[in-house]
């Protein structure tokens, strides 16, 4: 072997507990200098924790770091930075009320006065724009921008600084794959000129088509590294989930009936009065899955919020089995049968400090089977807890339990079993699993088709391309609030992303 | 309206703003690091007191200053103990000082004074006085811009012109200092400054002192400017008026002080109407224009200004682990 040169950075023996979770466990990794390193592993696996360990923002129980070569105590952001390290966070770390060049500064403002470090960030940016292709207005306001550019500015962040080392956790979950493939070709560029990267993500086909090496996480624990030539999909997804995967769901061809769900002309505003749903129309079937493809953020939570009641439409109308049911609250649309699965579990569909039990009737709390009058019936709420939990495998097995002790997937699938016992005739599902591991992913990607299955309608939206795809009897494809187009779900990733961008119908 | 005495009304609109603008730039400072800050109320009670305390026991209104200054910066530093070192439930803390100042200012006033919670009055050279600007007396009767020179602009006390530039130099810090541009940071996402390498406690506590001196100034005036002593809970609800301001003012430094002036103006008009009637309707009952600042405020916060945004970050306490 030839003597290799020091690595960039050396991980010995970190170790990171967050209470009763232990997130990070003994792990060991080395990083060549100049190489985008890839680490992969399921939701919840730790790579988030470990990111954030090397970077200062959690302290590592045990363990050391060199940097370099050289022995590096990094107790918070400021000494990552020195070290020459940048981050870019999962969820990003911006003043939303900020202009670009705000936040770029921050931290490093050139002086106690603001005047002449403004001014010279604004000459740095416009050579890191011509430098790298990063090119962002630099007074435009960061909530205005498109997530895209505002994971731009996260960069553009870390570059100002100095960075050498830069870390990216999760870049592609908010990018169509054309804006991918754009940052790919970016980080190709840094590496080219020297600089480390480490990209976290939980895809594969990523993974293959940009790293050198890969590390891969499970439960806490760094088990294995490879070369990425060296290595396959298969190999990496059975090492990330410990044993072999189906990566596609099983199912039949749909039987579609009469029509359960109908969108005619809806037009939604959001809060600040913008239009993010704009003159949508469609049916969804009794006996199909219906999915809406789309970037994160072109309106498909705001159709979501109004077909379940949580938010009033505009104009435009819905009709569940031909009844109109615009601007009725949530609690009505369930009477009618509707089920709804929300998106973000923890601001809709859980209340983390109730118990098990209590969350696996909340919103069917008033049925006479949990209660007479205004009384629980808490015997009863338990009983039917039990049930769901053993019907759906939900662990652990204890329906006294706070639901925030619960794991992702496990919290989501108390969800699932809420809404889909009672049987509903339409089931409204919102990234049915963000944030769930596979083993979950496979058990409620059955479950909908077995909804479908028994001739429910069910309307599904994601941003995974991959789960759109693959459960889906019909796509529309959600751009900037239209629905710019139907396809079947053997149409190309390819197509699809352009669609999602705008740039085709 | 008969008598209606626009330059004399202008004037003690003036005199009853100073509090509230002071007040209310205090919960600027604390509000946009995000932590809230429910005590003002308490603050400005407990700085009255110090101040007058100290200017009666030494003679000079500048150690009342210093004294009130200093407590209210000690009652910020328990609020920024309670609410970001140990991230506690930053309204509980603000109404524990608020009792605590009511109680405590009256029960040491009266072990100490013996007046019935009153401090003894102070002399004319132990307060800030009028500063009468040149030619303002000659200028009193020589028309409307003369009487408005005299009695608006000149015969205030230096906390009064102080509060006015304070509103301006708040201003400055906020938007053109690296200080400023950290505190508005860490009021909408601590993440983003704690991941810019700095220390989101150390900020904060930093803003909590500010509005620790400028609910000092609040203070200090109350008891050593505008009267001649303090009273048993002479702060009358005005930190919770300068609270409504600064909501009203959606968080900025000039409208802040113009909501003040508004809601001063209104006091200053229910003073004024105390006896006097109205044509038309004859003599009203002077509670109606006292509650019109209350009427006002609750018709404003009902949704008459828009989205107030509140900085993102206010009242949650920074916890990186679970
Ligand atoms: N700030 C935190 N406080 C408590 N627990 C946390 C925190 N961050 C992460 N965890 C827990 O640590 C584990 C690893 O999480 P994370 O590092 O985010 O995983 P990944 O990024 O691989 O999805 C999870 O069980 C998660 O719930
Ligand atoms: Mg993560």
């Amino acid at each position: 072997m030839s003597p290799s040169p020091t690595p960039a950075i050396e991980l010995n023996g970190i170790d990171k507990k967050f209470g009763a979770v232990h997130a990070n466990r003994n792990i060991h990794l080395t990083v060549a200098k100049g190489s985008i390193h890839g680490i992969i592993g399921e939701n919840g696996a730790g790579k988030s924790t470990l990111m954030s360990i090397l970077y200062g923002f959690y302290h590592a129980d045990a363990g050391s770091i060199r940097i370099n070569g050289k022995d590096t105590v990094i107790h918070d952001s400021q000494a990552a930075i020195s070290a020459g390290i940048g981050m870019v966070h999962q969820h990003f770390m911006l003043v939303e009320n900020f202009s670009v060049l705000e936040n770029v500064i921050l931290g490093v403002e050139g002086g106690a006065l603001l005047g002449k470090g403004v001014t010279g960030a604004r000459a740095a940016l416009k050579r890191l724009e011509a430098d790298y292709g990063l090119e962002v207005d630099p007074d435009a306001i960061i909530e205005e921008l498109p997530v895209g550019l505002q994971q731009r500015v996260e960069i553009l962040k870390a570059l100002y600084r100095g960075a050498e080392i830069l870390i990216l956790d999760e870049p592609t979950g908010v990018l169509t794959p054309a804006e991918a493939d754009h940052l790919f070709r970016i980080l190709g560029v840094l590496r080219d000129q020297g600089k480390t990267i480490l990209l976290i993500t939980h895809k594969l086909r990523e993974i293959m088509a940009i790293t050198d090496t890969v590390s891969v996480m499970r439960r806490g624990e760094m088990v294995a590294t490879r070369r990425t030539a060296e290595t396959t999909v298969e190999e990496l997804a059975e090492l990330m989930v410990g044993r072999r995967v189906l990566l596609r769901v099983d199912k039949g061809p749909a039987a579609p009936k009469e029509v359960v769900l109908s969108v005619r002309n809806l037009t939604v505003k959001d809060g600040r009065g913008v239009t993010m749903v704009d003159n949508v129309s469609f049916d969804v079937r009794a006996g199909e899955v219906v999915g809406i493809a789309g970037v994160a953020g072109n309106g498909q939570s705001e159709l979501l919020e109004a077909i379940t009641g949580i938010r009033k439409p505009a104009s435009g109308e819905i009709l569940i089995h031909g009844q109109p049911v615009a601007g009725f609250d949530a609690a009505r649309l369930r009477a009618l049968g509707l089920g709804h699965i929300p998106e973000d579990r923890h601001h809709m569909g859980l209340v983390l400090n109730f118990e098990e039990s209590e969350n696996s009737v909340l919103g069917y709390h008033r049925d006479e089977r949990y209660g007479r009058g205004p009384l629980l019936d808490l015997d009863a709420c338990r009983d039917d807890a039990k049930a769901k939990i053993e019907k759906y495998d939900i662990r652990p097995p204890n329906c006294r339990l706070k639901t925030a002790n619960f794991s992702g997937g496990n919290q989501q699938k108390i969800v699932v079993a809420r809404e889909i016992e009672r049987d509903p005739a339409l089931l409204v599902v919102g990234q049915p699993t963000r944030g769930v591991d596979i083993g979950a992913i496979e058990f409620i990607h059955r479950r909908l088709i077995a909804m479908r299955d028994a001739d429910k309608a069910v309307l599904l939206v994601s941003v995974e391309l991959d789960e759109i795809r693959s459960l889906s009897d019909r796509i529309l494809v959600m751009f900037a609030g239209h629905i710019v187009g139907e396809k079947t779900p053997d149409t190309g990733e390819q197509t699809l992303g352009l669609m999602m961008a705008g740039i085709a119908a | 309206m008969e008598n209606l005495d626009l330059i004399s009304i202008l004037g003690s609109t003036i005199r009853l703003s100073i509090p509230l603008i002071f007040t209310a730039l205090a919960g600027l400072f604390t509000e946009r690091a995000g932590v809230f800050d429910i005590g003002l109320e308490g603050k400005m009670l407990f700085s009255a007191f110090a101040a007058a305390v100290a200017a009666f026991m030494t003679g000079s209104p500048w150690i009342g200053l210093l004294a009130g200054i200093t407590v209210s910066v000690l009652i910020s530093l328990i609020h920024g103990f309670a609410a970001i070192t140990n991230r506690g439930n930053q309204i509980v803390s603000g109404v524990a000082i608020n009792f605590l100042a009511s109680g405590l200012t009256a029960v040491l006033g009266q072990a100490w004074f013996s007046q019935g919670g009153r401090t003894p009055p102070l002399a004319a050279t132990a307060r800030f006085t009028e500063i009468v600007f040149p030619y303002a007396n000659e200028l009193r009767d020589s028309g409307i811009l003369g009487r408005f020179y005299a009695n608006v602009i000149s015969g205030h006390n230096i906390l009064t012109y102080l509060a006015f530039l304070a509103v301006p130099a708040s201003w400055w810090v906020l938007y053109r200092t690296r200080f400023g541009l950290r505190l508005r940071a860490v009021g909408e996402n601590p993440g983003a400054v704690d991941t810019a390498g700095i220390s989101v406690t150390f900020l904060r506590y930093r803003a909590t002192i500010c509005a620790g001196i400028l609910c000092g100034c609040a203070g200090t005036y109350l008891s050593v400017a505008q009267s001649a002593g303090f009273v048993k809970d002479m702060s009358a609800g005005k930190g919770f008026i300068a609270l409504a301001a600064l909501i009203f003012a959606k968080w900025r430094p000039v409208p802040v002080m113009l909501a003040c002036l508004l809601f001063g103006f209104l006091d200053a008009f229910a003073n004024f109407m105390q006896g006097k009637s109205v044509p038309g309707i004859g003599e009203v009952p002077v509670q109606i224009f006292q509650a019109l600042p209350y009427v006002l405020t609750c018709v404003l916060l009902a949704g008459f200004i828009g989205v107030a945004r509140p900085p993102k970050a206010g009242g949650v306490p920074y916890v990186k682990e679970r």
